[in-house]
């Protein structure tokens, strides 16, 4: 860094710059007094109270955490055992198929993927005849108690399938760091190869883990397009809330959310961030005393 | 024992496979089979909202395809060079959409390159320390809401938003100036939150670039553009398309963008779907612009994975 | 799982004890492993010799079950095992990375084995405790992989793969992730520490000294193909062709032609040396047959004056020295354009001014100094 010749260093600078101003801009209009915006009316904390009383918004916000935190868990498991079999089973049938199912939803275009997710689930509903009066088999029960209306459920589907495309890049290019003499080598010690993949891989792969979910929850927490085609009339999200708000005509307690957002996310990435530093120096320093010759 | 396990192997291999693969069959690639075949549907006020391709009258069956939802489409293309551009802008709406959405994408590719380059190759080229805060930074705003991103641009950009104000109280300019709902307003907004997606790609490439490779060619005499142009621009060609594929792919579908930051007066074609699928409840006019969206997608969407897997295979 | 012991009678299996018989491994058209045949006496140490892609390392994963031969029988101690899943062979194999579990303590590691075989948890206390004793390791018992050093790691790697007494074990590389110095101490415990168990132990490596240092037999292997078998010893002094002459060491090679093939003796004839190659042992075939004749810098030595004999010396210049301390290597450069190389100890010379370059300079050789090749 020291050796950053000036220009790039404006560069970095300007740059920088226009990554924060919009979250600036954000942050300090949240202590509006005045109900437009971005006309300054005085310095107030009003618009967090206006907040934390919106029955609309908690609701919505609500709705948006736990269909996230169900996508993130289900997009970790699925997401897994396709970077898993990508990374480690070689070639199959269908294996380059796979390969493109699985890293097309984070490309194909959200307008495409909702409309189509929508269409299956409408087909599936008057497919299984969930609207009609006659007694309905097991299966078919089943699948209007999942596929019946829009709603939680199939934004849950939906986030799900997005999400796992991530996990699988993440989980995908850690275990192709990772040596795999070390699944080998446990397979070879009398560890079934089920077992290996418990024992070893995961806890070996958890920080990708960990940062799949992270990174999926905060995409499904976030995700408007989706679920604009998946949810029902009782399922308002709240991408879905702050996106009506701003098209009628948003007041500051739109930017004491996105003020709450920002602290939430900052603290949470510089903190993680910090751990993840202080534990690779923790290792460093051990690492050091190993070497220096205590043996 | 023995014969048990060999048995029991290669069928455990096939369920780990089979659970994602199926999952992916089954939500992502056979919706994509609906999606055509509703486009040859004709809108029905019913539950659902378009007809059926097949019926059944007096154990006769029908098979209407109805072609009048491309033809939309496809008319405007053969009408669009003849007409006025006033004209166009009435008549030729998705075709206006279309070129609005693949243009203002190839844009914000460009942009996104020429700002996310410099910026990642800085960070990589920063000493440990130095590179995990700057790479920290870029991606604090890519973990807030989107939504809220964009909405950051609308306070800065309307008529008496930030700039607006600053400019006229330095007294610059008298009247406001139109920024919002207009082209430049969508291509920034695109460009700032595409921003991360280009970094990111880069980044991971130009770190990978071994540093003695810089001192091996300053050694031969090479000056520092010629450095640049011969060693880091080739070498970092990989993660200037993964970038750029993530950008422009997507990009080309936004919908979020042009109808906070454009709007009425800049549409893209991922708008026209909405709006077919929302307020006009024309669902086979929706699933036609998207097969066809599809059908101008697909090429780089499968050259691209081509290019990754090979990439991956080399690097195997 | 239980192994049948063998029928055979007990002197008879010990000498048979892992049988390899037409051990063929394709990658598609690739032989990786070309028709091996092998067998290893219990209790001994051997060394598969040979550079990367000469297929040693897919032979050894064979023997772990990690990969199937596409032809062929592994036989342990008269137990076929050839199909046997990895997971439940007897074999136990040290990695080359040691492949140590990152997220388990060093006592976790050596345990693992152990667990998988559900032995109760106060047998499994009592030979975790010994195989640390064994490799010293006791007060590193609680650290994780991460904060040992080179040396400590592998001691771990080898406690793990012994800790399941295992009747074979396998080490990829075992001192290939050390430094050099640290290497050569090594050799010796890793000895020392296999003879105390009295394992049965086959060794990958493209190291020949250490190959030669610690193995009884050595193996040497390219293309997939056994060149040559024997004892240390054995392969550097008796060649039985030019790839193991020239893999082993360093050596001069001269073709040349059958001239006179008498009972105590033949001589070879060379175009490169212009003179008869005399060697009172070797082989008897037609006359005329191509061989070529291989003899060792060490066993070649420098005079100023012609020797009266007519065989077995070269006359030329001094074209190039490394000096080595000990020893300086000499580069002779003949009329015909051949170089011989040439050890010269540095005592040597004595009193007498050392040759120097472009001096005229004769080496010799004497008449069982090298060996003749046939292929």
């Amino acid at each position: 860094m020291n050796k950053m010749p000036l220009s790039n260093r404006l560069f970095m600078v300007m740059g920088y710059f226009f990554l924060y101003v919009p979250i600036a801009s954000l942050v300090i209009f949240s202590f509006n007094e005045s109900r437009l915006v971005t006309v300054w009316g005085g310095f107030s904390f009003k618009w967090y109270g206006e907040m934390f009383r919106n029955d609309d918004l908690l609701h919505a916000a609500g709705l948006s955490f736990k269909i996230a935190f169900l996508s993130a868990t289900l997009a970790v498991v699925l997401g897994t055992l396709a970077g898993f079999v990508l990374a480690r089973f070689g070639r199959f049938k269908g294996q380059s198929l796979f390969a493109g199912l699985t890293s097309a939803p984070m490309v194909m275009p959200e307008v495409i993927v909702g409309l189509s997710m929508l269409l299956l689930f409408v087909s599936l509903q008057s497919g299984l005849g969930c609207s009609s009066d006659e007694p309905l088999g097991l299966l078919s029960r089943m699948g209007c108690w999942a596929f019946g209306e829009r709603g939680m459920i199939t934004i849950w589907i939906g986030h799900t399938t997005l999400c796992m495309a991530y996990v699988a890049v993440l989980v995908q290019s850690r275990l192709k760091e990772l040596d795999r003499s070390l699944e080998d080598a446990a397979m070879d010690l009398g560890c079934h190869p089920f077992k290996v993949f418990f024992i070893i891989t995961i806890p070996v792969i958890a920080p990708a883990l960990v940062s799949g979910w992270l990174l999926s929850f905060t995409l499904s927490l976030d995700d408007y397009v989706l679920t604009a085609f998946l949810s029902g009339p009782g399922s308002t999200t709240m991408p879905q809330w702050i996106f009506s708000s701003v098209r009628i005509g948003p007041t500051p307690e739109v930017n004491a959310l996105a003020t709450v957002v920002i602290v939430v996310v900052t603290l949470f990435v510089v903190v993680s961030n910090r751990l993840m530093l202080s534990a690779q120096a923790k290792r460093d320093k051990a690492m050091q005393a190993a070497f220096s010759g205590k043996s | 024992m023995k014969k048990w396990l060999s048995k029991y192997l290669p069928a455990g291999r096939t369920g780990v496979i089979a659970v994602p693969y199926v999952w992916l069959l089954f939500f992502f690639a056979l919706p994509f089979f609906f999606v055509l075949k509703i486009s040859f549907a004709e809108p029905d006020i019913a539950q659902p909202p378009y007809t059926p391709l097949l019926t059944h009258e007096e154990s006769k069956t029908t098979i209407t395809l109805n072609s009048g939802k491309y033809s939309t489409i496809l008319d405007e293309v053969k009408s669009f060079g003849t007409e006025s551009w006033a004209d166009a802008a009435e008549q030729s709406q998705y075709v206006i959409a279309y070129w609005n959405a693949i243009k203002l994408a190839f844009l914000t590719m460009i942009c996104t390159l020429l700002i996310g380059y410099p910026l990642a190759y800085n960070i990589a080229r920063a000493d440990e320390a130095t590179r995990n805060t700057l790479l920290m930074l870029v991606m604090i705003p890519f973990w807030t809401s989107f939504l809220l991103r964009v909405y950051a641009w609308i306070g800065i950009l309307k008529d008496n938003g930030v700039i607006n104000n600053i400019l006229l109280w330095l007294g610059v300019i008298d009247t406001p100036l139109q920024m919002l709902y207009t082209p430049f307003s969508v291509l920034l907004g695109m460009v700032y939150n595409y921003l991360p997606f280009m970094i990111l790609p880069l980044y991971a490439h130009l770190t990978k670039l071994d540093g003695r490779l810089f001192e091996a060619a300053a050694d031969l005499g090479a000056s520092k553009w010629t450095i640049f142009l011969k060693i880091t621009l080739p070498l970092s060609k990989a993660g200037i398309i993964a970038g750029s594929m993530m950008v422009f792919i997507p990009a080309v579908g936004e919908y979020v963008i042009p109808a906070l930051l454009g709007g009425g007066d800049v549409v893209f074609i991922g708008n026209k779907l909405m709006d077919d699928f929302g307020p006009n409840l024309d669902w086979p006019q929706a699933a036609a612009v998207a097969v066809v969206m599809l059908a101008l997608l697909i090429p780089p969407i499968v050259w691209f994975q081509r290019f990754e897997q090979k990439q991956q295979e080399e690097a195997a | 799982m239980a192994v049948t012991p063998s029928s055979a009678d007990a002197g008879e299996s010990k000498k048979n004890y892992l049988e390899i018989k037409g051990v063929t491994k394709k990658f598609g058209d690739f032989y990786a492993v070309d028709d091996v045949d092998l067998v290893i006496p219990k209790n001994e140490i051997f060394a598969l010799l040979g550079s990367s892609g000469s297929g040693k390392s897919t032979l050894l994963r064979m023997l772990a079950g990690m990969e199937k031969p596409t032809e062929g029988r592994i036989i342990l101690e008269g137990q076929d095992i050839t199909d046997l899943q990895p997971y439940v062979r007897p074999v136990n194999m040290m990695f080359q990375s040691y492949a140590l579990f990152p997220h388990m303590t060093v006592e976790q590691n050596i345990a693992f084995g152990l667990k998988q075989d559900k032995l109760p948890r106060d047998e499994i206390a009592d030979r975790v405790g010994k195989m640390l004793d064994l490799v010293q390791m006791k007060k590193y018992a609680r650290r994780k992989p991460h904060q040992l050093s080179g040396g400590q790691q592998q001691r771990v790697a080898l406690a793990r793969s012994l800790a399941k007494r295992p009747k074979l074990l396998l080490l990829d590389e075992p001192l290939g992730a050390l430094d050099k110095k640290l290497r050569v101490q090594t050799q010796f415990e890793l000895v020392n520490v296999i003879e105390t168990v009295g394992v049965t132990c086959i060794m990958v490596t493209h190291d020949q000294e250490e190959a030669m240092t610690m193995a009884s037999r050595i193996a040497i292997m390219s293309e997939g193909k056994l060149m040559q078998v024997g004892g240390p010893r054995e392969i550097y002094e008796y060649p039985n062709c030019r790839f193991t002459a020239e893999f082993i060491g360093s050596t001069n090679i001269f073709e040349g032609r059958l001239a006179v093939d008498e009972p105590d003796h033949i001589v070879i004839e060379s175009q490169d040396l212009g003179r008869g190659i005399y060697v009172d042992h070797g082989i008897t075939g037609p006359k005329g047959m191509n061989v070529w004749y291989s003899v060792r810098p060490e066993d070649v030595t420098l005079c100023r004056d012609k020797p009266d004999s007519q065989h077995n010396w070269v006359e030329g210049k001094v074209h190039d020295i490394a000096y080595l301390g000990s020893h300086s290597v000499y580069h002779i450069k003949l009329a015909s354009g051949r170089v011989v190389m040439a050890n010269v100890p540095t005592s040597h010379w004595g009193e007498a001014k050392p040759a120097t370059w472009g001096d005229d300079i004769v080496a010799k050789w004497g008449n069982n100094a090298g060996a003749v090749l046939t292929s």
